[in-house]
This record gives C-alpha cells, structure tokens and sequence, in this order.
C-alpha cells in the first residue's frame, strides 16, 4: 500500500484537536501545560459543549491559554481564578465553568480563593498543573517544591527548617465537605495522558451536573525551570514527584 | 490476521524537537532531524514508516500537537 493512499482523510486516527488554533504556543518544548491544553480541547469537543463552556486562566505560564483554544475565556488576577470562576457559574449555571492554575498560582498566592472555593462547593472544575515550581518567573521555590529539590531562590535545596514541607494541597481539598471529586493525574506517559483525560472529562460532567467542586491535580514538568531536557523531567517527575504525590482518586463521590 | 498500516505526518513548523515522540514510540521509529525548522528547532521526522502501525502513541504524547496519524488495515 502506497503512502498516498494512507494518507487520505478517512485513516486519521489522531490529530491536533480541533478546538486548538494554529497559533504557535509559547510553552518551552515538552511543557506539560501543552498537553494538558490539548486534552482539554478534545474532552470539549466530545463532549459537544464548546459552546457553553468558559475557561478562566491563571497567572504564570498559562496566562496565555486563552490563545490557544477557541472557547471563551476569562483572565483573573494571580491567584483570584476560583472567586471569578465562581461568580462566572452563579451567573451562568448552564455553562461549564473551569479554572486552569499553576501550582504558584493556585497553592500560594491564591491558596485563599482555592480553599475558600472548594469549600463552599460551587459547581467548578480546578484544573491544577503542579510542576513543583514558578515556571514563569524563572523557576523559583513554591509551596510544592519538594525536599531538597534546587530552584533558583533555593539554591542549596529545599530545607524543612528554613522552607518548610512541599503543601499537598489536593489532600487538604479532599478532606472538605464542598468537593465531590479529587484525583491525582500525570501527563509523563501515553497511559497516564488517558488516565488525565478521563478524570478531566469526569470533573466537567460533575460540574454540569451540580454535584459540587472538582479538583483535577496534574502532576507535570518544567524543563526549563528544572534545567533538564523535557525527557529527562519526565524521568525525574518519575523517580522524584510520583512517591511524595501519588497517582490516584482522592475522593470520589458518584452521585 | 488483518494487520495494522500506518503513517504519520510531522508539522515541522510547528514541531518543538522535544524528543518525546521519538520516546513514546514503542517501535522507535521516529528521530530528530539534523535539520533545524525556522525557529531552530531539530524536528521529528519518521524513520520507518513502513514498519508503523497507527498506534498513535506519538500523536497524544507531543505537546504540541504536530502529529497526525493514519491507519488503515493492510
Ligand atoms: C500579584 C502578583 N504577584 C506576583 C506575580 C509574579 N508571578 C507571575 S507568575 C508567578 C508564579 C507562577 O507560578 P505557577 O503558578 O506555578 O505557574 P507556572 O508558570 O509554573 O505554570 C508569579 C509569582 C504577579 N504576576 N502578580
Ligand atoms: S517555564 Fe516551565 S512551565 Fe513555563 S512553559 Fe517553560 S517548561 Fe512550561
Ligand atoms: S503511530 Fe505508533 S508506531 Fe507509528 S510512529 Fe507513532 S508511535 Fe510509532
Ligand atoms: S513530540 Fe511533537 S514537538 Fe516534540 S519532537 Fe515530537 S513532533 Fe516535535
Ligand atoms: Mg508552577
């Protein structure tokens, strides 16, 4: 068989997803916001609600997800996504309503409007790239940063004494009566990018259906910000951040 | 047994030469060009494209969604 005749269009069993545009995204090569954006654009095309959905983007390297797929959006301010994505749902409870925050963004500076959220159980879906790290000011410490990891305001490594303890903030969030469903993903392998995807899409039909907060933690690199190339962070993450933040559902509450 | 033909084509403009393609395949079919696209980046080109069989494990692991994948049955 002849390359052209494999080629045609009715053998395409993946590619870029339609909701995502062709404008180059400005992610290093091998972030794992990249994947995750990807994921989100096929899960809303499945499901047939591009229409009515809004995506609220954070502060750090994914302040610019507005860009890329072509849903509605809305910019918050550093940390602040959760409060605007909760006055979005009580305005517009048909839609879905998503927030996608680094580990900066969402387990810092905006831990407040995370907790706060999450506890009072609006009909939101928390997509939270953790990659252990301010990626987008040049790889300084974060709450998530783990022990005796190097950032550039850690140089010597994370100490308890003087830093304190990496926050699992998605162990805080399950223990709240406002979540229905917490889960810990990772974008490293062509299983565990299924496995995200189903939880994601989880998440969204939970917040369609009023079921309460959703908390989809995806554990991810930062090349850049860890000074290794994109297949060694994905060893790295491997070996380093899968033991301290396993894989799995925290909670899981069907109906 | 009806085997699987497949075949991929790489956007090179848009390719970042991250290299996880060039892992994610289970064959190992796919390299990075000495050649480097306009924004300097090694891009990924398919090596054996006779020997593919449209697993697609290529296409969902690249960031940046440069790979499209056919497959048909032989
Ligand atoms: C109020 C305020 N404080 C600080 C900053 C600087 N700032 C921009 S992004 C960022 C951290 C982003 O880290 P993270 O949320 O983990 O996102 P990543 O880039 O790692 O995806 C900080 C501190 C800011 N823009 N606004
Ligand atoms: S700095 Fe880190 S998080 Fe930001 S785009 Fe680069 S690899 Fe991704
Ligand atoms: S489709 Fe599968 S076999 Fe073909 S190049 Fe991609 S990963 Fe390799
Ligand atoms: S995964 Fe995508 S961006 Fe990375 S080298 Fe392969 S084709 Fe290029
Ligand atoms: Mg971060």
């Amino acid at each position: 068989m002849d390359e052209k005749t494999i080629k045609s269009p009715q053998n395409i069993v993946y590619q870029k997803p339609r909701l995502m545009n062709d404008t180059p995204m400005h992610y290093c090569p091998g972030c794992g916001h990249s994947i995750v954006h990807k994921l989100v654009a096929e899960i809303l095309d499945e499901m047939g609600i591009e229409e009515k959905t809004i995506g609220v983007c954070p502060v750090g390297c994914a302040v610019f997800a507005y860009r890329y797929l072509d849903i509605d959006w809305i910019e918050a301010a550093h940390g602040r996504a959760p409060a605007c994505a909760s006055a979005l749902k009580r305005l517009w409870p048909e839609h879905l309503v998503f927030t996608y925050q680094g580990d900066g963004d969402l387990a810092c500076i905006g831990t407040g409007e995370t907790i706060q959220t999450l506890n009072r159980g609006e009909n939101i879906t928390v997509i939270f790239i953790n990659n252990a790290i301010y990626g987008m000011t040049g790889g300084q410490m974060a709450p998530t940063t783990l022990m005796g990891m190097k950032t550039s305001t850690c140089p010597y490594g994370r100490q308890a004494d003087l830093h304190g303890f990496p926050l699992k903030i998605s162990d805080i969030a399950a223990t709240l009566e406002g979540t229905c469903y917490v889960t810990r993903q990772a974008v490293n392998t062509v299983g565990n990018i299924a496995r995200a995807k189903k939880a994601i899409r989880q998440a969204f039909e939970n917040s369609l259906q009023g079921r309460g907060s959703s908390l989809v933690e995806i554990v991810s690199t930062c090349s850049a910000g860890w000074k290794m190339t994109p297949v060694q962070s994905n060893q790295w993450l491997t070996e380093n951040m899968l033991p301290y933040y396993p894989l799995g559902d925290l909670k899981n509450i069907k109906d | 047994m009806a085997r699987f033909k497949g075949i991929i084509e790489v956007d090179t403009k848009r390719c970042k030469g991250c290299n996880l393609c060039v892992v994610a395949c289970p064959l190992k079919l796919i390299e990075l060009s000495p050649l480097v696209n306009r924004n300097g980046y090694n891009y990924a080109v398919q090596t054996d494209p006779e020997k593919c069989n449209g697993c697609s494990s290529c296409g969902i692991m690249c960031p940046d969604g440069c790979i499209t994948v056919y497959r048909t049955k032989e």
